[in-house]
């Protein structure tokens, strides 16, 4: 239905490879997140995936055939935009069933299935306004109701939320997750949020300067990074990076610790610093606290009610069973 | 402009330029009518009497005045039609990416920077004439009898000159017009399966009628005064087959000496003016709405 597969896949612009090589193998079904900072090559990615930009060498196989030299309308696959790229003159229902008019479906065909889709998306309402009569989140499900309504082996979505306010975010965010529950047509999607990519993946693809530096499921990245890299990018706030003599007392020459495994203590502990700012969320608060020794600043999760202000003395106390270790390449050691 | 004090205050403040401006308007507009309504003649001095309608009469029932009626929108609507047909497929073709793209639009801008009497005398002699002109040596390459443009089409060849001199005008505005179309919309057309031709109809030319609208406004205004090509190339003629209404005026009062005649025929095309831009204000007031 929808596996897509990539073999030795890359794209060189000029004389600047963007993405090196890339092999990787998506099921049928699954909710792949591609991550990584901006300039990493995602949206490339996506793009070639897509058939937006041609591969300069490798395959991307689409259901067992060869798609890599397809025009990007006979790949079966359907886009949403990170500004939507909505047809501005188009009604909302002209939008949703232009891809069908385009493959020359017929009149009652095509308005079952955009009613259907406006249904499944609350977008029957505004079926007849124009594109920029919407809101933000409104938009953003038209451009889901076009992609969904050619019923396409795999969706692919760039940024798509990037354009929305922080509370509608969280919103479409459920709402995405929901449609892949519904639909379990394979998903790609872009982003450079690691929230989105947390909770949102079955799988999160970590991408780094064209290369891909971790695939796994979320809590995998999260527990078992495979380098400092993948180990700094996934969780929020980011794990505490630590080398020097501070790691070399763990057997590593650079330790990880996350905020949540550290234990604070006002009497004792293995690390001694001054609370620099503290952050209160209600339920927890993030304290920077400055640790004697060469350790450096460390940012530490504890509960709301742990009262401690600026300039206080705090004992920290990394949980040996939750500290990465890390080689001098910066990769993993287990 | 928020308390009614300053708001009288701008009042005041722009009252000079409105008065200056409608004086402007007002004086030469109350002249023209005021002789309409004369007999005056330039070889008769001092001779001028009041005269009633009799000026409408002459220069509404004058057969030359249809055919200039008939000219005058025959130039307007053959010209829109070339330049905007041809400054979208200019506009398309200038939108690629090819080598020396900058000098290439440069030189397509060049015949609007031209002088429209130059750019006609150029077409008249290096072009269009019949024994010297480009047109009549390519014919006689392929052994064909030259056409003389002049004498056979003087209509066609008056609105081919304006259409040259439009062309880069409109291509210009089509083409930032065109260059403003968000590059995600057509990818997206491109992944719904939309070919070429259909982007083009579905997306590009919807984007593009606000421009165009620009431009069939812009140039209707001047497109009714065409002037300098015609007197330099065909003179009204031959015959009147091609005077247009600013050419009839012109021959009424400095040909014929008609001061009152030409008048009248200056009141006409501007109430002829104003119902052309009446139909096209409501035609474009719909577009820009949208």
């Amino acid at each position: 239905m929808g596996s897509i597969t990539l073999s030795k896949v890359s794209k060189v612009f000029g004389a600047h490879a963007v993405i090196p090589s890339i092999d990787l193998d998506i099921n049928n079904g699954e909710f792949v997140v591609f991550v990584g900072p901006s300039g990493c090559g995602k949206s490339t990615l996506l793009r070639l995936i897509a058939g937006l930009e041609d591969v300069s060498d490798g395959d991307i196989v689409i259901d067992g055939k060869n798609a890599t030299e397809l025009p990007p309308a006979q790949r079966g696959l359907s886009m949403v935009f990170q500004s939507y790229a909505l047809y501005p003159h188009m009604s909302v229902r002209s939008n949703i069933a232009f891809p069908l008019k385009m493959a020359g479906e017929d009149k009652a065909v095509i308005d079952k299935k955009v009613s259907d889709a406006a249904r499944v998306l609350n977008l029957t309402d505004y079926l007849d306004r124009k594109p920029r009569q919407l809101s933000g989140g409104q938009r953003q499900r038209v451009a889901i109701g076009r992609a969904i309504v050619r019923q396409p082996k795999a969706f692919l979505f760039d940024e798509p939320l990037s354009n929305l306010d922080a509370a509608l975010r969280v919103n479409m965010r459920l709402e995405i997750s929901q449609l892949h529950q519904d639909l379990k047509t394979t998903m790609i999607y872009v982003t450079h949020d690691q929230v989105e990519a947390m909770t949102m993946a079955d799988k999160i693809v970590v991408l780094n300067r064209g290369r891909i530096e971790q695939v796994g499921s979320p809590l995998d990245l999260y527990h078992k990074p495979d380098n400092l890299f993948v180990a700094g990018f996934i969780g929020s706030p980011r794990m505490n990076i630590v080398s020097g003599p501070a790691a070399a007392a763990y057997q590593a020459h650079t330790m990880g610790i996350r905020p949540e495994h550290l234990a604070l203590s006002k009497d004792s502990g293995t690390w001694q610093g001054t609370v620099g700012v503290a952050e209160h969320l209600g339920s927890d608060t993030f304290l920077h606290v400055n640790v004697d020794g060469g350790v450096g600043t460390v940012t530490a999760r504890v509960s709301g009610d742990f009262a401690v202000t600026h300039g206080d003395r705090v004992f920290l106390t990394p949980d040996p069973q939750r500290v990465h270790r890390f080689d001098e390449k910066g990769l993993a050691v287990r | 402009m928020a308390t009614l004090h300053t708001r009288s205050a701008a009042r005041l403040m722009i009252a000079p330029s409105v008065l200056l401006l409608l004086a402007w308007m007002i004086v030469p507009l109350a002249m023209t009518i005021y002789f309409s309504f004369l007999r005056y003649n330039l070889l008769m001095p001092g001779m001028e009497e009041f005269a009633g309608f009799t000026n409408y009469k002459y220069f509404l029932t004058d057969p030359a005045f249809f055919q200039a009626i008939f000219n005058t929108l025959a130039i307007v609507l053959g010209v829109l039609f070339i330049t905007v047909v041809g400054g979208i497929a200019l506009a398309l073709l200038l939108d690629q990416p090819m080598f020396g793209q900058g000098i290439v639009r440069i030189l397509v801008i060049a015949p609007f920077l031209i002088m429209p009497t130059v750019a006609a005398l150029v077409w008249k002699n290096m072009f269009m004439n019949p024994v010297n002109g480009l047109f009549a040596w390519i014919a006689k390459l392929f052994g064909l009898q030259p056409f003389d443009f002049l004498a056979n089409a003087p209509l066609m060849s008056v609105i081919l000159i304006v259409a040259w001199q439009w062309l880069p005008f409109a291509t210009l505005i089509l083409l930032t017009a065109l260059q403003s179309l968000d590059e995600e919309q057509k990818e997206a057309a491109q992944m719904d399966g939309a070919g070429a031709w259909s982007r083009f109809i579905y997306l590009v030319l919807p984007h593009l009628s606000r421009a165009i609208t620009v431009v069939i406004l812009i140039q209707t205004i001047f497109l009714l005064s065409v002037f300098a090509e015609i007197l330099v190339t065909t003179n009204g003629g031959p015959g009147t087959q091609s005077t247009n209404l600013t050419f009839l005026v012109y021959a009424q009062a400095l040909l014929q000496f008609d001061v009152g005649g030409a008048s009248a025929g200056g009141i006409i095309a501007v109430i002829l003016a104003n119902i052309v831009a009446f139909f096209l204000m409501r035609m474009i007031g719909k577009t820009l709405e949208a």
